[in-house]
């Protein structure tokens, strides 16, 4: 049997189990199958259905006990929530995250190679270091991060923030990428040196095209767990540098009715996260798993 | 690749006896490491280095609302994480959450994946609605299940109470305060909703790399359902499971964003990272702060070591 946990395929989206024996009951037993699968995945999908209705509702509506589910729907939300300026946190976020993917598949391709194609002494070494600072806890390491940071007057800078959004993301990159580059063949690599092709050349033409969808998980798990991050954001950022997660969490301090504002900003920060992963599911399952599960 | 690692490590073998050819074999060596180097320098010096200053801080009496007072305290911070109420609580909390949420999001996303590897109409559909739990935002997350879900006037759980109480001509409906009555369960709560899909899809992905020939046969042969599970699904799925459990323990023991924005860490539900951010950021008690983060490491490495040797034992697999 082979269980090795690389031999997955993508996931299939569809797979015919076989033995045709006892037509009636298996249909019946599908049909349960089903229901039962439909039933759990309304459960799971009912918060966020919940979010976007609240979000498309006026804030009187949005705040009735029993919930008004029919109330007529309204961009009101949104307005109030484009208009209290998030653009400045939302554009701080993107240039963290896509800034610090591109700076993440910059160190993690060249350090991937030298683990798998053309692997150093002990590799297997360097990549226990790598998942083990990923176990150390981040906040262990937060004060001197933000004391270096009050020092060096970079507090509230957008920059220093993608560094350790770099840093944070680099493990899981180097673990990924080396997964997908140990399934680069290594004839084309050696034909590649008789050809008198230097290591950029080979990289970029030999090495990136077979790579290309490993490229494709590593940047979305990347961008994901940047956009989403929290902890660093809040303490190391104020006004200028706030990101579209921080800025979210300020939003509630307000009194009164803010129900609708909220979801609605809730289904704009989560926005770029849902399209993105819904648009390459089985990127995600290769990303989650750092490679392991293809 | 197996090929490339067996050659690599004999050439480093037969190098250390062969001092005629050190030289160029050492520039090799180099060579071989120079696309490495940034990569391994860039995590030293932004994981590492701030680790050594986090030691080096937790041997020191220094509070900056006491800016003039920073003096070498010694052990003192130690005694008193190790005595202070709130840091061992959290300890237990941390625990409870990370084994809860893990087993829980394990158990569940296993069942699901179960039904998800059969064949039903609009299993594509299914599946989607599973992912999207994953992909909302954590803070959003957070903030929608506090406030448009849980919450006890306004919520939709309280709202379907009493919904379902008028159907039924009651005009007195029970109302509880889910997050005042159940603080922890409810951070559990959202992280479970957030944290299941994660288990599914790589148990689903495992599942379907099954050898399904083996399966038939076994069927053909007249094993039920249960023992198909027993004997064949579940000692494949181990490798997943354990997989799953290892890297959801990555994250889920780090979790900041649902306590942070759920109870604040009220309610006796401030974990490790809550408690500690608290210490620095709003207490101002640095050597506190890094004494409980020098505590938490050494208490990493211990949980991780054992960690890790599941992970090797999945690597060489993979290596092999």
């Amino acid at each position: 049997m082979s269980s090795s946990i690389t031999d997955v395929g993508p996931i299939p989206a569809t797979r015919t189990p076989g033995g045709a024996a006892r037509p009636d009951r298996k249909a019946r037993g599908t049909l349960l199958v089903g229901i039962i699968a439909w039933l759990v995945g309304l459960l799971f999908i009912v918060p966020v259905a919940w979010m976007l209705l609240t979000s498309l509702h006026s804030e009187a509506d949005a705040a009735t006990n029993p919930p008004s589910v029919f109330a007529p729907l309204t961009l009101q939300g949104y307005q109030e929530y484009f208009g209290s300026n998030p653009w400045p946190s939302l554009l701080n976020s993107l240039t963290a995250s896509l800034l610090s993917t591109v700076l993440v598949l910059l160190l993690a391709i060249p350090a991937a190679y030298a683990l798998s194609i053309r692997p150093v002494r002990k590799w297997t070494d360097v990549m226990f270091f790598f998942l083990s600072t990923k176990m150390l806890p981040v906040v262990a390491g937060l004060l001197p991060l933000y004391l270096f940071a009050q020092w060096s007057h970079l507090l509230d800078n957008i920059w220093y923030l993608l560094i350790l959004y770099t840093a944070m993301n680099l493990p899981i990159a180097v673990w990924m990428m080396r997964s997908f580059l140990a399934e680069v063949p290594v004839e084309m690599l050696e034909a590649a040196s008789v050809d008198g092709a230097g290591l950029i050349r080979t990289l970029r033409e030999i090495v990136a095209p077979v790579v290309a969808p490993g490229i494709a998980a590593t940047s979305l798990i990347c961008f994901i767990f940047s956009w989403n991050e929290l902890l660093f954001a809040r303490v190391l950022t104020a006004t200028r540098a706030q990101t579209a997660p921080v800025f979210l969490t300020g939003f509630v301090t307000s009194q009164g009715l803010f129900l609708a504002k909220v979801c609605a900003a809730s289904i704009v920060v989560s926005l770029p996260v849902l399209i993105a992963g819904f648009a390459a599911q089985d990127k995600l399952v290769q990303g989650l798993s750092l490679g392991a599960v293809k | 690749m197996s090929v490339a690692v067996g050659s690599g490590r004999h050439s480093g073998a037969v190098g250390g006896t062969a001092t005629v050819r050190r030289t160029p074999r050492r520039s090799g060596d180099w060579q071989r490491r120079a696309p490495l180097l940034p990569a391994l320098i860039f995590t030293i010096i932004l994981t590492q280095l701030p680790f050594v200053a986090t030691l080096a801080i937790s041997f020191m009496d220094w509070n900056a609302y006491y800016p003039d007072e920073r003096s070498f305290a010694g052990f003192a911070n130690f005694r008193r994480v190790f005595t202070d109420v709130n840091i061992r609580h959290s300890v237990w909390v941390t625990i409870e959450l990370t084994v809860v949420v893990v087993l829980v999001s394990l158990v569940l996303g296993m069942l699901i994946a179960l039904l998800l590897d059969r064949k039903f109409a609009g299993r594509g559909a299914v599946r989607t609605m599973m992912i999207a739990p994953f992909l909302v935002v954590p803070v959003a997350a957070s903030l929608v299940w506090k406030h448009a879900i849980l919450n006890p006037v306004y919520g939709l759980i309280n709202g379907i109470i009493t919904a379902i109480w008028h159907l039924f001509g009651s005009s007195n409906p029970p109302q509880p305060d889910w997050i005042s009555s159940f603080p922890l369960q409810s951070v559990e709560l959202v992280l479970i909703w957030q944290w299941t899909p994660f288990m599914m899809l790589i148990l689903l992905a495992g599942l379907q790399s099954r050898p399904l020939d083996v399966v038939e046969a076994a069927r053909i042969d007249g094993a039920g359902a249960w023992q198909i599970f027993r004997y064949m699904t579940f000692p494949h799925l181990r490798q997943y499971l354990e997989l799953a459990a290892l890297l959801g323990s990555i994250y889920i023991v780090q979790t900041f964003d649902p306590v942070f924005v759920i109870t604040s860490g009220g309610l006796g539900t401030a974990n490790l990272p809550y408690t500690i951010y608290e210490t620095f950021y709003q207490a101002h008690d640095y050597g506190l702060a890094s004494a409980a983060g020098v505590v938490v490491v050494i208490g990493t490495i211990i949980i991780a070591t054992f960690a890790l040797r599941t992970v090797s034992t999945l690597f060489r697999e993979e290596a092999r």
